[in-house]
């Protein structure tokens, strides 16, 4: 552990102590905490990136005398985290930094309209979280003085003008959603184009707003975990853990050994399935439809799977404060290694095929192409991340609970393009049934919940969720009470870069980029 | 080719409605009415959307807003949880599609807030194991095919409006179901400042399915439900 303390953020804190004043910088083991002022926000900003840091997200919170600003970021190569603080007065406009962190750019612009924190020099700002034709001008649902059981608003009957950046002669814009075919999230995609290339993309968000960060102020932590397990779904456990390892920092607990495994035996158990369901939505989008119907019933092997041992399909109600609500026996252990083993061995075998299968190349090779450098821009999370040769992995860089004690090994591509992107989540998939595996061969005995004690503090969170880093920010109040939750979830992070790479594609390869990235609209939205 | 490596697991396809083969893991537990006395005295305080409420010697379960979040099952209350038939509710038996409907129903899904896993349950239910294209029913992505309107989520202020101009858009006759408890209450989401109390505060509703997810077998029983295909007695069984 030593060495874990003095090595983590030690460049990045030496460059720092060079521009800020020595006080200002404040080292709390792995997380550093730098104080700032608005007008040298940039430039710290811009030297904890040039050190190989991402953003996590931007984190606001109403203080007192104003806000507090707080943007975390995360070594990509090295177990550390920096956050970068400032106070604000009502009425002062932060410093937009997507100039330098191209990350920030939807944070800024969501909290400018949830919060009404104005940001200086951002290009873009207004329909974003709200919608102009939803929302009437005016409303700010994260300001204190706004209640969540505020009467919905009447539609707002404002106009919503969409802006058109292709100008030339003859361009027109497809407009796809928010309810378009098949069984699919609400959102809204306008795809730009001349005629049969789309020349520029923008996604729309933000129809499903649930407004999660706001209903869960006042709440109890166990009852605003429920919301943070149904946040997407499909991630339960990744975004579980997350919250739960903040509320543990807070409580200075350590969930018991037994727990720690049987989480990871769960995050796994969940990857596998969401990477499955990833791969079957891009077999399904290129019109194979026995591979598809073939890896939907493995889809649907795992569902069964958790239904029996853990008695909920999609792994809800295990993730506890302090542990889990379930322990597992040998019954359970065998019949976890035997379905997933013949899971990933289907899987296996199906990979194999469609990589000979000329008619599926044909429409995932060199298409959709994520460069590194543009991926890297865009401080890209996931398996998308990895199959554009961005090797961080928070399991990897950043271990927590019982990955500490294991090795990952990390699916890699660099081509970028979405047959990459099928490689590394098949390779992920069969690697979290080796981790899985692995953690059940050797479970710990013992209990597995530790007793959890609110304390009044705030934390960061973190795990590797099927679709990547997700980040959860916390802050208790002496009671347990929940002050402020913030979500960063990784399709978060991710969509901009979408609506990079769609720019260029044909329009019939649209469906298949979108469903080669898997991202999930309900975890954006909050 | 594809078709022969698709046959090499043989058929996966459950037989139901015809008959009940056990499926482990296919549609687990549910919380079921309980004396006080065995689920404890704290039952009902345990629930963090009220779903649990004493009705004279029993623990009574409003399964509409249960979001199985399992807590009245672990911990210190001890509810029973049981595989229930009550899968799906018939609002207004009164409105039945009728026979024309018996083996063709086309369904428009709507996401109006959805977590992701009720829409990937729906998916399932076109996998090899439901493969409900065997009994009629069909997904359509345009309303004006659309017989019947899914809604899952528990509708927030930015999709209202599509939901509305995509029910506008179906043709008479047209029903309306509310898949999952998000959609059938709002649980645990809603009411707020920008979701809905459910789909019942936007739309007449005609058949609920509880759940948080529900499982594709008791999804089915509300689309067989509508079509007549399973009586409000079999859905109780």
């Amino acid at each position: 552990m030593s060495n874990l303390q003095i090595a983590p953020n030690a460049a990045v804190l030496a460059a720092l102590s060079e521009i800020l004043p020595r006080d200002s910088v404040r080292r709390g083991g792995d997380q550093a905490e730098v104080e700032t002022s608005l007008e040298r926000l940039p430039s710290v900003v811009d030297t904890v990136v040039r050190n190989g840091y991402a953003l996590a997200g931007i984190v606001t919170e109403w203080e007192d005398a104003g806000w507090l600003g707080r943007y975390a970021f995360y070594c990509s190569s090295c177990p550390g985290f920096v956050h970068v603080f400032v106070h604000g007065k009502p009425g002062d406009a932060l410093p937009s930094i997507s100039p330098y962190v191209f990350s920030a750019d939807w944070h800024e612009r969501e909290i400018e309209d949830l919060f009404e924190i104005p940001f200086e020099g951002h290009p873009l700002l207004g329909d974003f979280a709200l919608h102009n034709e939803d929302w009437p001008e005016g409303v700010a649902p994260m300001r204190p003085d706004y209640d969540r059981d505020e009467p919905k608003p009447p539609r707002s009957g404002r106009v919503w003008r969409p802006q058109r950046f292709v100008k030339a002669p003859g361009a027109f814009t497809m407009s796809i959603g928010p309810i378009y075919s098949g069984i699919s999230e609400s959102a809204q995609f306008r795809l730009e184009s001349e005629g049969e290339q789309i020349l520029y993309a923008t996604p729309r968000l933000f129809y499903k707003y649930r407004g999660l960060e706001k209903i869960a102020e006042g709440q109890d932590v166990e009852d605003v975990l429920l919301l943070a397990e149904r946040l997407n779904g499909t991630s339960a456990v990744g975004h579980a853990a997350a919250f739960a390892q903040a509320a543990e920092a807070i409580a200075m607990v350590t969930p018991p050994p037994r727990a720690a495994a049987l989480r990871l035996v769960f995050a796994e158990l969940e990857r596998l399935r969401s990477h499955l369901c990833t791969i079957e939505e891009l077999v399904e989008s290129t019109g194979l439809q026995v591979p598809t119907a073939m890896l939907s019933s493995l889809v649907e092997d795992l569902l069964r799977l958790s239904g029996r041992v853990a008695g909920h399909r999609y792994l809800f109600g295990l993730v506890r404060p302090g542990g889990l609500t379930l322990d597992i026996g040998d019954a359970e252990t065998a019949d976890i290694v035997k379905t997933s083993r013949e899971a990933t061995a289907r899987l296996s075998r199906i990979v194999d095929q469609l990589a000979y299968d000329n008619g599926f190349l044909d429409r995932v090779e060199q298409v959709g192409t994520l460069q590194v450098p543009k991926a890297l821009h865009h401080g890209v999370v996931g398996p998308v991340g990895r199959a554009s040769g961005l090797s961080k992995d928070l399991r990897v860089i950043h271990p927590y609970g019982a990955y500490r004690d294991c090795e990952v090994r990390i699916a890699l591509a660099d081509e970028g393009d979405a047959f990459a992107r099928f490689r590394v989540l098949a390779g992920e998939a069969v690697e979290s049934q080796h981790l899985m595996e692995q953690a059940l061969s050797s479970l710990p005995a013992g209990p597995v919940l530790a007793p959890w004690r609110p304390r009044a503090d705030a934390a960061l969170g973190w795990s590797e969720a099927p679709l990547g880093a997700a980040f959860h920010w916390l802050r208790l109040s002496p009671t347990g009470k929940v002050l402020r939750w913030r979500i960063m979830p990784p399709s978060f992070t991710n969509w901009p870069a979408l609506a990079t790479v769609v720019e260029g594609a044909a329009f019939q390869d649209f469906p298949i980029i979108l469903a080669s990235f898997g991202l999930s609209v309900a975890e954006s939205d909050r | 080719m594809w078709t022969t490596k698709g046959l090499t697991r043989g058929i996966l396809t459950t037989p139901y409605p015809r008959s009940r083969p056990a499926e482990p893991g296919a549609r687990p537990a549910r919380p079921v009415a309980t004396p006080t006395s065995e689920a404890g005295p704290a039952a009902v305080g345990v629930c963090p959307t009220g779903a649990l409420e004493a009705r004279g010697d029993q623990v009574a379960v409003d399964l509409g807003r249960c979001i199985d979040c399992q807590r009245c099952r672990r911990g210190d209350a001890k509810m029973e949880w049981a595989d229930t038939g009550q899968a799906a509710l018939h609002l207004s038996p009164a409105d039945l599609p009728g026979r024309a409907f018996r083996h063709s129903l086309h369904v428009r899904v709507v996401d109006a807030g959805d977590g992701g896993e009720t829409l990937r349950e729906l998916k399932q239910l076109t996998s090899p194991y439901y493969a409900v294209h065997r009994l009629g029913i069909f997904f359509t992505p345009t309303p004006r095919d659309a017989d019947v309107l899914l809604v899952v989520g528990p509708v927030t202020q930015g999709t209202r409006q599509a939901l509305l101009d995509t029910y506008e858009a179906m043709p008479e006759p047209k029903w309306v179901m509310a898949v999952g408890s998000t959609a059938v209450t709002g649980v645990p989401f809603g009411p707020s400042f920008t979701t809905a109390a459910g789909l019942g505060d936007v739309l007449p509703v005609d058949v609920v399915v509880p759940g948080n997810p529900p499982p594709p077998l008791a999804i089915l029983d509300g689309l067989l439900s509508l079509m007549g295909r399973m009586s409000a007695e079999e859905l109780l069984s």
